[in-house]
């Protein structure tokens, strides 16, 4: 089974973590901007944390044979805060770089003015880079953001082919089917989706569009939540081409819209020198 | 290493008219280089050259683009690296050497050496780490035994390994020796040539 991961926040990870994924499948993985628990205060930790999602992170995957890209963006949340609104003045500059297969995560977390216009904004930003975009829902007040999302998405003038959805659920799924756009669910121990429930979404909606993240980040999560979703398909009957068109195909094809997804030698780990400081663990 | 030979060694790019476009447009307009050096490998590819070794296309096309620059070459390698991801700051360091800036870029050798990036390091030991000063050169040498870094990536190994090196090196071999671990093929091999070797040896041999 080979995996990619469409949403994954591997800066919150264990180098573990990456060796227990290669060992399940996981071969590539994408890793939105987003929030990191704890609210940022300046502009320079953000140059820092985007530097790290295109220099230090791929390098780290590279070690056990993942490929990692990464998206980029001020998340909802930090839009709110003044003083890391300048943050959309430095997306340009990475928004031109090899890793970078989208603007995101952007999107609502509480609905206010400053997230409209960061949103907007962020989706002229991918329109003019050539890029798709993903779009995080809020976890609050879910249906009704979701509505006014897809309303700002049709607004902007982005081809829906090239927007992403995420953090669909039974009854989010409803709204964003018919949309053109293309459909994210986060499998959680917890919250959000379940793998039986993900296959039960598949049995209703079909696998066209459809995306499965683990989204595993500093919370309650689980990066190989992505495996598990897939065996929990072949046991429900979808086959081993279903399930690698969910788990491969559709974000290789989602992300490749890009220009920019790399893929080549993926078995090949000569990204680095043989018995490098991580393998070794560190120094 | 000269930039008429980078120039010969990409003739075959698939795009060749893109690549003598962007040089020319960096002559003309300096201001334009931090795009058209992020964009390079999209545009001309990353594999790796058969002549020189060791280069890659993305990294001799980002030099070239470097030493088009009609001034201020060390402002734009410093923020280029600044900028860059770790293939266009590994760039920056391959052209440190055919850039006309003495030792002002020394400081980037210092991040990429501090950097756990294995790439990074070794791009930071060529031609133009003679600049380095010979504590941080000895540094950057062990960190590369340290994590398994070819020595074949330091430029003028020989010429400028020295006693203290020697000395760290044995201390490390002792070290290895201790835990059960193995030195590195070729640093074994370069305290063999300095004349400590590898073998622990005791004070009183008479
Ligand atoms: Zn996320």
């Amino acid at each position: 089974m080979r995996i990619f991961d469409p949403h994954i926040h591997m800066t919150s990870r264990t180098t573990d973590d990456y060796e227990r994924m290669a060992a399940a499948g996981v071969r590539a993985v994408v890793e939105p901007a987003f929030w990191l628990g704890q609210p940022r205060t300046s502009v320079d930790t953000f140059v820092d944390y985007f530097d790290s999602l295109i220099g230090w992170e791929p390098f780290r995957a590279g070690q056990f044979g993942v490929r990692h890209h990464a998206t980029v963006a001020l998340n909802p949340k930090e839009a709110n805060d003044p003083r890391c609104r300048p943050v959309l003045d430095l997306l340009p500059r990475y928004l031109d770089k090899d890793g970078v297969v989208a603007v995101g995560e952007i999107g609502y977390d509480s609905m206010t003015p400053a997230e409209d216009a960061a949103f907007a904004g962020q989706l002229a930003l991918a329109v003019a880079h050539d890029l798709p975009a993903l779009v995080h829902t809020p976890h609050r007040d879910k249906a009704h953001g979701v509505e006014r999302t897809l309303a700002v998405v049709a607004e902007s003038g982005i081809d829906p082919g090239r927007v992403l959805v995420d953090h669909l659920n039974e009854i989010t799924v409803k709204l964003v089917r018919d949309t053109g756009c293309w459909l994210g669910f986060s499998i959680y121990p917890e919250t959000k989706m379940s793998p039986p429930r993900m296959v039960e979404l598949l049995r209703t909606y079909g696998t066209e569009r459809m995306l499965v993240n683990s989204a595993a980040d500093w919370g309650r999560s689980d990066p190989l939540l992505t495996r598990a979703t897939g065996e929990a398909m072949l046991l429900a009957g979808f086959t081993d081409d279903d399930v690698d068109r969910v788990l491969w195909r559709n974000p290789v094809e989602f992300y490749g819209q890009s220009g920019r997804l790399d893929l080549t030698d993926l078995e090949d780990s000569a990204v680095t020198f043989a018995g490098n400081s991580i393998l070794r663990g560190g120094e | 290493m000269t930039p008429d030979r980078l120039r010969a060694a990409l003739r075959g790019v698939p795009d060749p008219q893109w690549l003598d476009a962007a040089l020319r447009r960096v002559a003309a307009d300096p201001a334009a280089i931090p795009r058209l050096f992020a964009i390079a490998a999209r545009r001309c590819g990353r594999g790796p050259l058969p002549d020189p070794p060791g280069w890659t296309v993305d990294e001799a096309v980002r030099a070239l683009l470097l030493t088009a620059l009609p001034t201020g070459h060390a402002t734009a390698a410093e923020a280029l690296y600044r900028h860059g991801d770790a293939a266009e700051k590994r760039a920056v360091l391959r052209a440190l050497p055919l850039l006309p800036i003495g030792a002002e870029c020394v400081p980037l050798l210092h991040d990429a050496i501090r950097t756990n990036d294995t790439r990074l390091v070794a791009a930071a030991l060529g031609p133009y780490a003679r600049h380095l000063e010979q504590p941080a050169w000895r540094q950057a040498v062990l960190k590369c035994v340290f994590t398994g870094v070819p020595l074949a990536v330091v430029d003028d190994l020989d010429g400028r390994a020295d006693g203290e090196l020697a000395a760290m090196l044995a201390a490390l071999a002792a070290e290895r020796t201790a835990a059960g671990r193995a030195m590195p093929a070729d640093a074994t091999e370069l305290l063999d040539r300095l004349g400590a070797g590898s073998h622990p040896t005791t004070a009183r041999e008479a």
